[in-house]
């Protein structure tokens, strides 16, 4: 990635700036971080009613068996990612990570079974780089990114009311059920998912009705545009991990605290043990634990503690154990949130460390995530 | 006496004590305020010194000591609640109490119809 060259837009680009968006570069696309309203008053609305969050820059992929069996498309894209895939159901969706020959992380991702084919969604910064180790790396498979579709995640208590009345039988669908739903008239693939801890669904739709699409949610009372700044803010109070500050080639799904992400079928002693890039070293995490840990932070007083704060085992800043990740204060905690690595025997709730802020030791207490009580419709 | 900087902050004179805040173009740039850190009472200051500092949910700022001084008074409301910098800056929002080293630097300040345009 670099900064340099013209931005992408995505197919709302003009619907933000008709909302009095502010727009800012992010993963090599103009972006809105926010709207009129602020990112304090967006987090607020969509753990309260429903936030409409335009994600169409992440990389939406498709990958088919020249078999056209989904079985074998699963069986390839186990090779580069340590999770159950052969056992993901048709119209189920998955949590999941490339991995290294390291056991670093490459990048996370949603997997989805179609059918007769995957759905692969991925984070912007990476999709060019993904699709490339994809298309080297499944053999017998045909590696599509999609390139004519936005997708719209639609977060919040409301949700449900809001998408059902232009389609009610979303009402129907559990926590991670992908289906082909119509709206507006069109084919689009709903799942009920997000990156909020709020239910929720991500609707990918033709970029050409995208637009449309948006405009009949946000005719809903209950339903607001909301901006990146407020989409980092409650997934951090979710506990969910952002990619490159989280989590990136240095640190290992086990080190990430990722392990529930890896299925039994994947682990040692399991149908298919291993097989994935890093399996030695994740495996042998898995069994003998790390030397480091992510954990949840609190600090313990009012001011953010922010990311790349440093962290300390005592409050003279003598001991130096890790770093925080992210780090912001939450709206719906009403007090600051922080995520970060420390050494395992100090992953203990309870614990106390300290974040060296503006030549202060401030005091954080280790927590568990989430922050929030999700509300996922199991 | 009303001035203004080049940095968004605002400063009423009264003799030698300034008492100083950030503008409204700052507070709307700024967003919801959740956290402010004012310095110490007595504390000195130079020109452009990191003198408090304010956090939206998205990042932190500084907030520059206009001039040379010394802090006289701290607004403690705005540290128990922040969302009154944002409510009324120029107002109830203010953050401190600056005697300044030497009045006569005041002059070298922007007037309001200066910083107007310079906000555009």
């Amino acid at each position: 990635m670099t900064d340099s060259g013209p931005l992408s837009t995505t197919p709302l680009h003009a619907l933000h700036i008709s909302l009095g968006a502010r727009m800012v570069p992010f993963a090599g696309y103009d972006m809105p971080v926010q709207y009129p309203a602020g990112v304090l008053k967006e987090h607020l609305h969509t753990r309260a009613k429903a936030g409409l969050f335009d994600v169409s820059h992440m990389g939406q992929v498709l990958v088919t068996a020249a078999t056209g069996a989904v079985a074998d498309a699963a069986l390839a894209l186990e090779k580069l990612v340590p999770v159950d895939i052969l056992g993901l159901k048709e119209g189920r969706q998955r949590y999941g990570f490339f991995t290294d020959d390291n056991g670093g992380i490459l990048d996370d991702l949603m997997i989805t079974n179609r059918g007769d084919h995957l759905l692969v969604v991925v984070n912007a910064a990476c999709k060019d780089a993904d699709v490339a180790h994809m298309k080297t790396h499944l053999t017998g498979c045909t590696v599509t990114l999609l390139k004519d579709r936005a997708l719209i995640a639609l977060q919040g208590p409301a949700a449900e009311a809001v998408l059902a009345s232009l389609a009610p039988e979303v009402a129907a669908m559990k926590f991670m059920d992908v289906r082909d739903v119509t709206l507006v008239g069109v084919a689009c693939i709903v799942s009920r998912s997000g990156y909020s801890g709020e239910d929720g669904y991500e609707i990918s739709v033709p970029s050409d009705k995208a637009e449309e699409l948006a405009k009949a949610l946000l005719a809903h009372d209950d339903c607001e545009a909301i901006g990146l700044g407020a989409r980092d803010s409650l997934r951090l109070e979710a506990g969910l991990c952002l990619y490159g500050n989280d989590i990136d080639t240095t640190t290992s799904p086990i080190e990430a605290s990722l392990e529930w992400a890896i299925q039994k079928a994947r682990r040692t002693g399991g149908e298919r043990e291993g097989g994935f890039p890093g399996a030695e070293r994740i495996l042998s995490e898995l069994a003998n634990k790390t030397s480091r840990r992510r954990v949840g932070l609190k600090p313990e007083g009012k001011a953010p503690v922010r990311a790349h704060a440093k962290l300390f085992a005592d409050a003279e800043g003598q001991r130096e154990i890790g770093e925080v990740t992210s780090g912001t204060f939450g709206p719906s905690v009403e007090g600051p949130v922080a995520m970060g690595y420390v050494p395992s025997e100090l992953a203990v709730p309870g614990q106390q460390v300290f974040a060296e802020v503006r030549g202060k030791y401030l005091p954080l207490t280790v927590s568990s995530l989430p922050f929030i009580t999700p509300t996922y419709k199991r | 006496m009303l001035k203004f900087t080049a940095e968004h902050e605002w400063l009423k004179l009264d003799g030698d004590v300034a008492t100083v805040g950030i503008t409204q173009h700052a507070a709307d740039q700024l967003g919801d305020l959740v956290f402010v850190e004012l310095p110490e009472v007595g504390s000195t200051f130079a020109k452009n010194g990191e003198a408090a500092t304010v956090e939206s949910v998205k990042a932190a700022s500084d907030v520059y000591c206009p001039l040379d001084g010394e802090i006289v008074e701290i607004n403690e409301a705005i540290t128990s609640d922040p969302s009154l910098v944002n409510s009324d800056p120029q107002g109830a929002g203010w953050f401190f109490k600056l005697k300044l080293s030497n009045v006569a630097d005041a002059n070298d300040l922007l007037d309001e119809a200066a910083y107007k345009e310079l906000v555009g």
